[in-house]
């Protein structure tokens, strides 16, 4: 088959002086390839066969190593994982991009630097308390099985590249190394659980996270870390940690549904922020007034739905703790 | 073709009966033109938004089986308009499917008064249903002010495109295009811009509110840039963060933005000879002027057929 790749170059010194270009631009690179080739087995035929200076990372082409991430028609993924069959059947082009949310070495080789910074920054090492055991740690097998998902991480940044929080704001810790805290706050072995979660519920923690699920799409590995944020958020409460607006309001919002089976747009934001919170409640005037002026408000007088009753009956029987 | 008429149990969800009214307004027109009945479901709660599952993951399915138990009740097909909404659905539903135990439980509970969920309810988005059900011929037959001249940004909402696999973009990958699809229908011009699928910032909101507006003001002002005359979305969370904060995006962003957001059925109503008022749409917070002034330069009946 005929494939076309049309791949960003891209090195940002502006002397490195070996002919590649200096400002972003897309260079098309079009070739003959078996149909069982990748994305990746692509790049590597045009680095060896047509341009020695396209710059690409990959090492084990098998998805284990994690190196070969990149965006492919705009969704990060490997491209060691990716056939080119399969999403260009008919040979159409396709974008090839270094992965975003992270500086761009040269063409599609980002610094991994800030990702592993956040890494780091969650203490990813068992940190257990007590007496040590004179041999190794036990622990039975069912406690670790919560656990293989999220082990299955291979740090390859897709993940923390589809992220829609970082791509406005650094200072979010970011899916991946907030996957690795769920793996350590999780581990039966650690003694951190509280401490840890303490961290995670600051600024740029648990609570960031917009729940927009590109994480889960880009992960190739299936470790969900949105997935793995939201239980965090769970352990986070039932922890004590019940005074941030987040905790506030899925707290708040399950309790206006059991009490009328339906939000009541006018309570929920006041009770996430905290009645006491001028600041916040302050914030929320400019909008409150512009929806009573295009008599947007939801209705003053909020009227749970017929048969209440049932939906009670659910929450009471369904409810933990 | 002959029409074939069209019935669904309609569950309406909470932000068109509360903050975006003129959505159950506009949604209620437009499928009494179109020829669809609607029959509410009064007695359905809320979907719980992906909110009270974090607390309360349980009861979030509980709730979700017994609306779709009382659709079943009624032998009709579920519709919503909110993407959100369709997302919960869709997650529970396939976590139903997945674990029988699960559904026997619930469905030991829904018993009390008198309802079960057999499984195998179709749920479906307005969007969804326009194109799969109702068929985009059809709409195209019944378009009486075609919106030649309009250039639309398409904005989906997380919900309805991700996780793919359980919103069946496996098997109908082309749902990603529908919101195009229809804009074309209605004879107005998509404009393509890459947050479309992004997240418009609505959910963290209260946790983060900077980087919400930021992420609206963005998409928006992006969608500007490129010539939108206007931007529609099948989420009303969206709209509430694209439309009802924009004055704040746009101090967030330092950059001017003046956007109007319709809401799905808004776009089809005004093809369809609606005026702007019936569709309700005096009370977004970002004038539709604009778009009003653009629907003259082509009449109505101007270019039937």
């Amino acid at each position: 088959m005929q494939a076309t790749l049309k791949v960003r170059r891209y090195t940002p010194e502006a002397a490195a002086g070996d002919g590649s270009p200096r400002e972003p631009q897309y260079q098309t690179y079009t070739l003959d390839v078996p149909d069982y080739f990748t994305v990746l087995d692509a790049l590597i035929k045009i680095r060896e066969e047509i341009d020695g200076t396209l710059a690409v990372r990959c090492s084990c082409r098998a998805a284990v190593c994690g190196s070969c991430a990149m965006r492919i028609n705009g969704q990060s993924r490997l491209a060691c994982k990716t056939k080119l069959i399969a999403i260009a059947p008919q040979g159409q082009t396709v974008t090839v991009e270094p992965m975003a949310n992270m500086p761009v070495l040269k063409d599609l080789v980002v610094d991994m630097e800030p990702f592993w910074a956040k890494i780091r920054a969650v203490q990813p090492w068992l940190q257990p308390t007590g007496p040590k055991p004179e041999r190794e740690y036990i622990v039975p097998n069912e406690a670790m099985l919560g656990l293989n998902g999220v082990m299955a991480c291979i740090m390859c940044g897709a993940c923390v590249s589809a992220c829609t929080v970082l791509e406005i704001d650094q200072n979010f810790l970011g899916p991946a190394a907030l996957a690795k805290a769920y793996r350590f706050v999780h581990d039966p072995r650690d003694g951190k659980t509280r401490e840890r979660l303490a961290e995670l519920n600051k600024y740029g923690g648990i609570w960031d996270c917009t729940h927009c699920f590109e994480c889960v799409t880009a992960c190739p590995k299936g470790v969900a870390p949105m997935d793995r944020i939201l239980e965090l958020r769970h352990d986070a409460v039932t922890h004590g940690f019940t005074n941030t607006n987040g905790a506030r309001h899925a707290e708040a919002f399950t309790e206006l549904v059991r009490h009328s089976g339906w939000l009541d747009e006018n309570r929920l934001p006041v009770q996430s922020v905290g009645l006491f919170n001028i600041k916040e409640l302050v914030q929320l005037m400019p909008v409150g007034l512009r929806m009573l002026i295009h008599r947007k408000m939801p209705p003053i007088i909020h009227r749970p739905i017929p048969g209440i009753e049932n939906v009670r009956r659910l929450f009471a029987k369904f409810s933990h703790e | 073709m002959a029409s074939v008429p069209l019935k669904y149990a309609w569950f309406p969800g909470c932000v068109s009966r509360g903050a975006c009214r003129e959505l159950y307004q506009s949604m209620t027109r437009v499928a009494t033109v179109l020829g669809i009945e609607l029959v509410e479901l009064k007695e359905a709660a809320c979907t719980g938004a992906g909110v009270i599952s974090e607390r309360q993951p349980d009861v979030a399915d509980a709730i979700n089986t017994r609306t779709f138990a009382l659709a079943q009740r009624l032998g009709l097909p579920l519709l919503n308009n909110c993407s959100t909404c369709q997302g919960v659905m869709s997650a529970v539903q396939a976590r139903l499917h997945a674990d029988p135990h699960r559904l026997q439980r619930i469905n030991e509970a829904l018993a009390e008064e008198g309802l079960r969920y057999d499984g195998g309810l179709s749920i479906k988005n307005f969007l969804w249903a326009l194109v799969e059900d109702y068929g985009l011929d059809r709409l195209k037959r019944l378009v009486t002010r075609p919106l030649t001249s309009l250039r639309v940004a398409p904005f989906y909402g997380c919900y309805i495109l991700r996780p793919a696999e359980k919103l069946g973009l496996d098997e109908r990958p082309e749902r990603a295009q529908y919101l195009e699809w229809v804009i074309s229908a209605v004879g107005a011009e998509p404009v393509d811009f890459p947050g479309k699928t992004r997240c418009c910032g609505f959910p963290i909101l209260t946790m983060n509110r900077r980087n919400s507006l930021t992420m609206a003001g963005k998409h928006l002002a992006d969608a500007q840039d490129l010539g939108a005359d206007c931007m529609v979305t099948p989420c009303p969370l969206c709209h509430l963060n694209l439309d009802a904060q924009q004055p704040d995006a746009a101090r967030t962003i330092r950059q001017p933005l003046a956007l109007p957001i319709l809401h799905l059925p808004q776009l089809i109503g005004l093809a369809l000879g609606l005026s702007p008022r019936e569709l309700g749409m005096q009370k977004h917070i970002v004038s539709t002027r604009r778009i009003e002034q653009r629907l003259r330069q082509a009449p109505a009946g101007a270019l039937a057929g």
